[in-house]
């Protein structure tokens, strides 16, 4: 997708410097992408709409095209004060670096706008002349709306995480026509798996209705293989606790099963995406393709919760190693003083496994209303076309 | 005259005219012939014309007023008959011979007719010969005051007494009973005296709140003449009509009788042939002859709506010296019929007349209630050279009251778009209670004043939001109506956890929308109103808050015109507001390059436009010319002519005489 930027930047915070500018992945990795960006003929697009120093100079100068805004938009590696301190000359910033200097002395801006309504409109035509056509599928069909209320969503999910309910309510309000093509629908069931289409372009679901066991990994996995061959792009619907865990199970092989599925994830070259629909809590986080895992984009409802493991489980495996530590001692600790010291480790597992939390941070890309799921992901999965299909490569399975 | 069939008629004459002649030539079997000036090359009188010829410039005196280009053109054509219309040639008494010395039958009166009744005086004359009532007055040099008064009790009271060489009210008395006649007379004379000089009087009938009532004649060459009813065209702004009706309400069938015959006497007094109306000043059951016009009326419609008569029809007969086909018991009235006249005119600006193109255009259905004459079609330019008048509503029903409901109904739905209208007008003309009662006089619209040109704002608010509707929807179509588009277009707009609030981009307006399940909620002056519906191919069906509203919508680069019910609501959009004003457009006079001053264009001291060539240089083998930078005169050359320049020296002062923009 082409990128516009709209700059008004003073360039690098410098009281935090260390943490915007050394780091690979810190300020000067927005002049690489912009680099890479354009000569992988992504276009590049800066409207100068306010002071842009330093850092922010670059945008501009490094776009396709800029367009620069009279008499408000600014361009210069040096504002005036810096230029005063260095050489003494006393410059305003409109001479220094406005849109006459720019648009017909120094050739850094291309476009001349009278006022903002105009730069966006001349942004506009530069699109319109980027020469550039989507590849069009043919696999797109009559697109139907949901044959359910979208907006039953909210009755449906409810904000208590501990209430279940069928994943499927989910995907009928999703998919195209409400239409979706079970995959091992009676194997592994609390892992919903099958095909749909949304806007029309085909998907394979990857959905909790559950807990993870052995046959719930085993059918993930193999059907995140099957959408990999056949390039079908990845939509997961997370709401997960974890693997099964205990003696039964780990003598069953959980861990390489689930291992199974985290490979499947991980090798599947197509578009993912991620919504968090509910709980997203330890290897589950894995194998439901997480941040780590590079969905193509990962959005979070406002009910759904993130951390390594739920509060509660996180605050009582800590009083029990603890409890076992006084224990050894020969001490113990009363019920209230077990709630106590619980309190504020599930109050730290609450606060930051908020969606605010999460999305501030930049974990995933949005919180997202439920009843926007279905457009948000026809906008996401229409925009991944437009990168070129990848052929997946698998490592080795554990079996 | 020998009964002739004739069978190629020119029609001389443009617009809604010239296409209701051919309507009823063709029917009659005869080919048509028109004519057209360079501003009506693409016309619908020419594209119903089975032949049509170039008659020259806009200008109608360069074209449509040119009796030797017309004649040449029937000559040519092989048309035997010609037909003038209205206006133009109509009444032109020399076209009349010029036609019958070149044998082509002029579809008309004799000229002789025509000259009998261009001059009003002689008309008089001939009108009291033949018995035709005229305003009784006193115009003679007897001033004697005794017989002044006995003059008065002949003309009965009410009476005017006018200063001869008097105006503008003063010198004027209006006296309604013999005993106050001698001190109205002092006091006009007074003022008279001190006001003009000259205390010479003149004495007429005062017709108070005057009707105007026509009576349409019909004559042929065999000494037959007919009336086909009478039409009253009181409602008339500025002796424009613009309302007109048959048959004229409240006369007594005695009255209209009593007129019907007076006007037959006009016609035969004068020797009359063809179609004639004959003019009355009404006022009570008195009436006074005004004037007669030779010629078909704009109204005639209203006559052949309550006749069942084709007057054209009638009109070619009689040209080609056929008889009169009904004798006068067998014409009969039959209901009630309007007129309406549709100006492309400004009502709020002063009906200031307008031209452009018609964007639109959508028009009641015809039927036996609803006619439409009209000679414009969507896509068609409405020319500054002629008459601004560019269709004619005719209805007509049983009776009056229910002609005027069909009156009403057809304005809400005559929509137009590109220019304004009267339509707004004529509909509260219409709706008006006093009109409604009966015929109002002729002082009527002057003294209703600005209440006839108020807008309804609550139609004004809906046209608006329909107007904001149809906006909305033109985004979404370019988009949507692809049922397989990506959901990129589809979704324009969409925003993430916020409803996408739509600006619309009215001027002046505070318009604002968002996107609802099957509509938009669109907020109005900080009210919500929530909007349903369909726009299509511009005619709108639109819900407001359950309210259903039918409308039109027409949308250009820079408006959308709403068209609801007799209101034409034009609303700008804004998106044009930031056109360069970039100074570097108007760079001043200097040289681009090194080179030599070739030739200077304009003399010194002349006044100049933005953009006109003034010098010429020549630099790398090129020659460049300059154009002045703006408005202004000429003051001064910096070079001569053979001289060299340099790069970026000023070649030529120009004085600015564009008011300079505050700094």
């Amino acid at each position: 997708m082409p990128c516009i930027y709209l700059v008004d930047s003073g360039g690098a915070n410098l009281p935090e410097q260390d943490d915007v500018f050394p780091d690979k992945l810190h300020f000067g990795r927005i002049f690489y992408n912009q680099a890479r960006m354009s000569g992988k003929g992504i276009p590049q697009i800066a409207v100068v709409m306010g002071l842009c120093t330093a850092g922010g100079a670059y945008v501009p100068a490094m776009a396709d095209e800029s367009i620069i805004v009279k008499e408000q938009g600014t361009i210069f590696l040096a504002g005036p004060p810096l230029v005063k301190a260095a050489t003494g000359e006393e410059v305003t910033a409109e001479e220094l670096g406005g849109a006459d200097v720019h648009c017909k002395t120094s050739g850094v801006a291309d476009h001349f706008a009278e006022n903002d309504e105009h730069a966006l409109s001349i942004a506009r035509q530069c699109i319109e002349r980027i020469n550039y056509t989507r590849p069009t599928s043919p696999l797109l069909k009559d697109i139907k709306a949901p044959r359910y209320d979208i907006n039953e969503l909210y009755g449906i999910v409810g904000t208590d995480l501990k209430k279940p309910f069928d994943v499927r309510e989910v995907i009928a309000r999703t998919v195209d026509d409400s239409s979706f093509d079970e995959f091992k629908r009676y194997f592994g069931e609390t892992l919903v798996t099958g095909f749909a289409s949304i806007y029309g372009n085909p998907v394979g679901i990857v959905a909790n209705n559950g807990i993870l066991f052995s046959e719930s990994a085993q059918k993930g996995a193999h059907f995140i293989q099957l959408c990999a061959q056949r390039n079908i792009p990845l939509v997961f619907l997370q709401n997960i606790t974890g693997f099964m865990v205990g003696k039964k199970y780990e003598a069953e092989g959980i861990a390489k099963h689930g291992a199974k599925m985290v490979m499947a994830v991980s090798c599947a070259d197509v578009p993912k995406f991620t919504v968090l629909i509910g709980g997203s809590y330890g290897a589950g986080n894995y194998g439901m393709c997480g941040r780590a895992f590079e969905p193509t984009m990962m959005w979070m409802w406002p009910n759904a919760r993130i951390s390594v493991m739920g509060g509660e489980q996180a605050a009582g495996v800590m009083a029990q190693v603890k409890q076992d530590g006084l224990e050894r001692k020969g001490q113990s600790m009363t019920d209230e003083q077990i709630s106590e010291f619980k309190k504020p480790i599930i109050d730290q597992y609450e606060e930051q496994g908020h969606p605010y939390y999460a999305s501030a941070r930049l974990w995933d890309d949005g919180i997202i209303d439920p009843a926007d799921t279905r457009n948000v992901l026809g906008l996401a999965l229409s925009a991944a076309k437009n990168a070129p299909a990848k052929e997946s490569q698998f490592g080795v399975f554990r079996m | 005259m020998n009964t002739q069939a004739l069978k190629k008629i020119l029609i001389a004459n443009r617009g809604e005219i010239a296409c209701r002649i051919m309507r009823s030539a063709k029917q009659m079997g005869l080919t048509t012939v028109a004519v057209y000036s360079d501003a009506d090359k693409n016309a619908q009188h020419v594209k119903m014309a089975d032949e049509a010829y170039y008659i020259g410039p806009a200008p109608s005196k360069d074209s449509y007023l040119v009796t030797d280009k017309i004649l040449q053109v029937a000559k040519n054509s092989g048309a035997d008959c010609i037909h003038p219309g209205y206006g133009f040639l109509s009444e032109n008494s020399e076209f009349a011979k010029a036609c019958e010395a070149n044998n082509i039958a002029f579809i008309g009166p004799l000229a002789s007719s025509i000259e009998a009744m261009g001059s009003k005086t002689r008309a008089k004359e001939i009108m009291a010969a033949a018995n035709v009532p005229l305003v009784p007055g006193y115009y003679g040099d007897n001033q004697d005051p005794r017989f002044l008064q006995s003059e008065a009790e002949k003309i009965g009271y009410p009476v005017l007494i006018k200063a001869a060489f008097g105006g503008g009210g003063k010198g004027m008395r209006v006296v309604e009973k013999a005993s106050d006649f001698i001190s109205a007379l002092e006091g006009a004379q007074r003022e008279a005296i001190a006001g003009f000089g000259n205390d010479l009087v003149l004495l007429e009938r005062y017709v108070n709140q005057p009707r105007h009532v026509e009576v349409q004649v019909f004559a042929d060459n065999h000494g037959n003449c007919v009336y086909l009813g009478d039409r009253d065209c009181s409602l008339q702004r500025r002796h424009q009509k613009v309302i007109e009706e048959a048959p004229a309400p409240g006369l007594s069938s005695a009255l209209r009788k009593e007129m019907g015959e007076a006007a037959v006497r006009c016609a035969l007094a004068i020797n009359y042939r063809g179609a004639g109306t004959v003019e009355f000043l009404l006022c009570g059951d008195e009436f006074f002859f005004m004037e007669m016009n030779t010629r078909l009326q704009v109204e005639h419609p209203v006559t052949e709506m309550v006749t069942g008569v084709d007057l054209v029809n009638w009109q070619i007969n009689i040209a080609g010296g056929l008889p009169l086909p009904l004798a006068q018991e067998d014409i009969q009235l039959q209901g009630h019929s309007f007129e309406a006249r549709i100006y492309a005119e400004d009502p709020a600006n002063d009906f200031i007349p307008c031209s452009g193109t018609i964007e639109a255009m959508h028009t009641p259905n015809q039927n036996e209630f609803v006619r439409i004459d009209t000679g414009i079609a969507q896509g068609d330019e409405i020319s500054p050279y002629y008459d601004p008048m560019i269709a004619k509503l005719i209805v007509h029903d049983d009776s009056r009251e229910q002609a005027l409901g069909r009156l009403r109904q057809a304005l809400e739905q005559f929509h137009l778009a590109g220019f304004s209208t009267n339509i707004g007008f004529l509909n509260n003309l219409a709706q008006h209670p006093t009109f409604n009662k009966s015929a109002p006089s002729t002082h009527f619209i002057a003294e209703q004043g600005d209440s006839l040109v108020a807008v309804n704002n609550t139609l004004v608010q809906s046209s608006e939001l329909i107007g904001a509707f149809a906006y909305l929807c033109s985004l979404n179509n370019k988009h949507a109506e692809e049922k397989n588009a990506s959901p990129w277009q589809q979704l324009s707009g969409f925003t993430l956890n916020s409803p996408s609030v739509i600006k619309v981009p009215f001027k002046d307006l505070h318009l604002s929308a968002i996107k609802t399940a099957k509509g938009y909620d669109i907020t109005h002056n900080n009210t919500v109103f929530s909007l349903q519906g369909t726009v299509v191919n511009g005619g709108c069906t639109v819900f407001i808050d359950g309210d259903k509203h039918i409308a039109h919508v027409s949308q250009s680069n820079d408006a959308i015109t709403v068209m609801n019910k007799a209101l034409q609501a034009k609303l700008e959009l804004m998106n044009k507001h930031y056109i360069s004003s970039h100074e570097s457009d108007a760079l001043p006079l200097a040289a681009p390059l090194n080179g030599t001053v070739v030739k200077h264009l304009v003399s010194v001291g002349s006044t100049i436009t933005k953009g006109d060539p003034v010098v010429i240089i020549e630099a790398m083998k090129m020659e460049y010319t300059l154009n002045a930078p703006h408005d202004g005169i000429l003051q001064s050359y910096c070079f001569g002519e053979g001289e060299l320049v340099s790069h970026g020296a000023l070649l030529a002062i120009v004085e600015d005489t564009t008011v300079q923009e505050g700094a």
